[in-house]
């Protein structure tokens, strides 16, 4: 065992994150610190309507009356919400950058290296991306295309400026700033990411897509997403997050809303690979995320599914309030932690309409010393007559040093209603893997295969180009974990 | 091919294999008999490189290497087959997935290039063929929900592919009907050559009825205590093994 520990160790260090790089390039920063002035100076530099800034003060003042929670099964230090810098930009022409040649050349040579190009011609498949960096979004590809199908696909900011009513309308009405500490803490803060309109009945023709990168020191990243579909619409939505490796810790806390209206279907995949911290269990975001969807119309269906290899604590629940009649809620989860890395992942299904219907299926994957919880709350009210939920919950150790936890949390509160819960623990055999080394896989692939094997009804939900990646990613974030 | 020298393994301190010792050539087929527990499956296991077991003594020569300096993947991709006397179950992992892994990883150890989509399904169909192999059980999950015979039969379609130079079958007659038997010892049977040798460790006399050994061996208590030519085997039908064990002096 001993020999094998090393071993590991030695398969650890070598595996290394790939996106792990830094760009120089010159930022225009606040100071550290939060207070009703930093508040208003976000505020300013955007160049905020009213209504914005008194948003913003509303949730600042929610927040400083509020503590941090506790319940998560995760150890976190203390965080120091004065020691981090809430706005830090890469500096631009004063009117910001309106074609590709307006962009920073290390800008675009960064998302380049991520393989997100940000020049139109140069992208075969039809995937519109918004390019966050730190503070703010430097680049949205297809507008003008999807403007013509009257889609309104652009950053936050720029829907703030351009189309006021319907962030007026929208921001906020499925996550209030009084939903959470994290949630009060982005409203109050926020100060970019990706605003998408879908008008009624329009298909959108390709994948819209937000790229997060976290690029400067001690620097909090706090975006906000906002989709809506209008009645018959549909959208498929896809988001992608990576920083630096270095030795802090770093803080994300976004917030992503969701409307569809009657008919409508929103997707949301996320693939989520922030820094996770070393091998020792130093450095790494800390990652707090409020995701909610509302099937706000009749029949309409939101569906999230996500694969969660990075950061060093994730704290992260998409969930669906199902209240138009018939609406569909789904949830599909890998969350793969290792080394020290922890999760606390799930969902919440609201059933409010009728006939709504909902499906839970959370695969956890945890080796090293990493702690993954699957928590989750399905909540029957009394008018959903004739709902259903399925939920599944399954759990893979590789080592005995792990752990996985399931908490679900269920509250049927009528009578025609079935919710169906079902949940594994295994640990990947050790005879499996000798029987892939008899036909001469190595054991890392073999460990590729069986838990790409074991996520694969996850997996097969994401568009296409994303699962490939997936696939790479679930396999690089175990390298080493067995001996 | 294979030779072993005095072969002592233990699990968890307890020793099963007593010191065997044991000749392969290629072009042979060897049959090993013997009653339960006698270590069969033991050596089957040493020989793949199974690390649930201990080598306490002994060596062994596989092509001129020592075989015990090679991982369990090495050995396979020498050339090393062992069937599964209980194949496994991998969930979620189709077959042709499973088969195209293990194809590649062993040409990539012979320096060979991957075989192309094409080829690969190509070969898949030609060896389903030869094995009898319903071609609904290769789009499943390996061995996932597969009858206790399609699992012995998929071991051999396995075998079949990665054409080993050395077959180790393990009691792959085992809760075998006699149709079953038929197919797999006929796929056995096709697949020898000058070049390969097998050795197929069994229960009973009856899959000697198919597959005729060169030699058989009777292994008990953790010692090959008689080899003989084919006709031993039908001695020990007759008789079982008592009438051997008396005659040993442990």
């Amino acid at each position: 065992m001993e020999k094998d520990q090393d071993k590991i160790l030695n398969e650890v260090t070598r595996s290394e994150y790939k996106y792990g790089f830094v760009t120089n390039i010159e930022n225009e920063s606040f100071a550290k610190g939060l207070s009703e002035d930093v508040v208003r100076l976000i505020s300013q530099k955007k160049n905020e309507p009213e209504f914005m800034l008194e948003f913003r003060l509303k949730a600042f003042r929610y927040w400083q009356k509020m503590k941090m929670p506790k319940w998560a099964h995760l150890q976190i230090p203390e965080i120091n919400y004065q020691d981090i810098i809430y706005y830090s930009a890469p500096k631009q022409k004063a009117s910001g950058p309106k074609s590709i040649d307006d962009i920073d050349p290390e800008l675009k040579a960064t998302f380049d290296k991520l393989g997100i190009s940000l020049d139109e011609q140069k992208r075969l498949s039809g995937v519109a991306v918004d390019a966050v960096i730190d503070s703010i979004s430097v680049k949205t590809t297809f507008k003008e295309t999807l403007a013509e199908l009257g889609i309104i696909f652009c950053s936050f900011s720029e829907a703030v400026q351009e189309h006021p009513d319907l962030v007026k309308k929208y921001m906020g009405s499925v996550v209030p700033y009084t939903d959470n500490f994290f949630a009060a803490l982005n409203s109050a803060v926020f100060s970019d990411g990706s605003f998408c309109y879908i008008p009624k009945g329009v298909r959108c023709p390709m994948e819209l897509s937000t790229y997060f990168r976290i690029n400067a020191a001690n620097t909090g990243q706090f975006e906000r997403t906002l989709i809506v579909a209008e009645d018959d619409a549909s959208v498929s939505y896809l988001e992608g997050c990576t920083a630096p490796m270095r030795d802090e810790n770093q803080l994300h806390a976004a917030i992503v809303e969701i409307i569809a209206n009657n008919n409508a279907y929103v997707k949301y995949s996320t693939v989520q690979n922030w820094y996770p911290g070393d091998k020792n269990g130093k450095g790494g975001i800390y990652n707090f995320v409020t995701k909610r969807g509302k099937c706000a119309g009749e029949n309409s269906k939101i569906s999230w599914t996500q694969v969660e290899t990075g950061s060093a604590v994730t704290w992260k629940y998409p969930s669906c309030i199902l209240l138009g009649d018939n609406s569909v809620g789904e949830f599909y989860s890998v969350a793969v932690t290792n080394n020290y890395q922890q999760a606390d992942t799930g969902t919440k299904m609201i059933h409010i309409g009728k006939n709504t219907k909902s499906t839970i299926v959370s695969k956890g994957i945890s080796a090293g010393f990493s702690n993954n919880s699957y928590r989750g709350l399905v909540k029957v009210t009394k008018n959903a007559i004739n709902s259903r939920n399925f939920s599944q919950c399954d759990s893979l150790l590789l080592g005995d040093k792990c752990g996985a936890h399931t908490f679900p949390y269920i509250e049927v509160d009528n009578k025609d209603s079935i919710v169906e819960h079902e949940a594994t623990t295994s640990k990947i055999g050790e005879d499996q893997i000798f029987y892939c080394n008899q036909r001469g896989i190595k054991t890392e692939d073999a460990i590729g295969l069986i838990v790409n094997g074991y996520a694969k009804e996850v997996l097969n939900k994401l568009p296409m180009e994303f699962a490939v990646e997936a696939q790479k990613l679930l396999q690089i974030s175990l390298e080493g974990s067995v001996g | 091919m294979l030779s072993i020298k005095n072969l002592h393994a233990n699990i968890e301190s307890k020793e099963i294999l007593k010191g065997i010792n044991l000749e392969v050539k290629a072009g042979e087929v060897h049959a090993i008999m013997g009653p339960n527990g006698s270590g069969k499956s033991t050596l089957a296991s040493v020989l793949a490189g199974r690390e649930l077991f201990t080598v306490t003594e002994g060596k062994v020569t596989y092509q001129g290497k020592d075989l015990f300096e090679l991982s369990p993947e090495e050995r396979a991709s020498e050339g090393i087959f062992l069937g599964f006397q209980y194949p496994i179950e991998i969930p979620g992992v189709s077959m042709v997935n499973f088969m195209k892994t293990a194809v590649n990883e062993q040409r990539k150890h012979r320096g060979l290039e991957p075989l192309s989509s094409s080829d690969f399904l190509k070969l898949m169909r030609e060896k389903k063929e030869l094995v009898e192999l319903d071609s609904n059980l290769t789009n499943r999950s390996v061995n996932e929900g597969f009858s206790g015979g399609e699992k012995k039969r998929n071991e051999i379609f396995q075998m079949a592919m990665l054409e080993p130079k050395l077959a180790i079958l393990d009691e792959t007659d085992s809760g075998l009907d006699i149709d079953a038997l038929r197919i797999v010892a006929n796929g056995v049977n096709k697949l020898k050559s000058p070049y390969n040798a097998s050795i197929v460790i069994t229960h009973y006399q009856r899959l000697l009825d198919y597959i005729v050994p060169d030699f058989v061996h009777v292994l008990y208590d953790g010692k090959i205590i008689r080899s003989g030519g084919k006709e031993l085997a039908f001695e020990l039908e007759e008789k079982g093994y008592d009438w051997l064990k008396k005659g040993i002096v442990v």
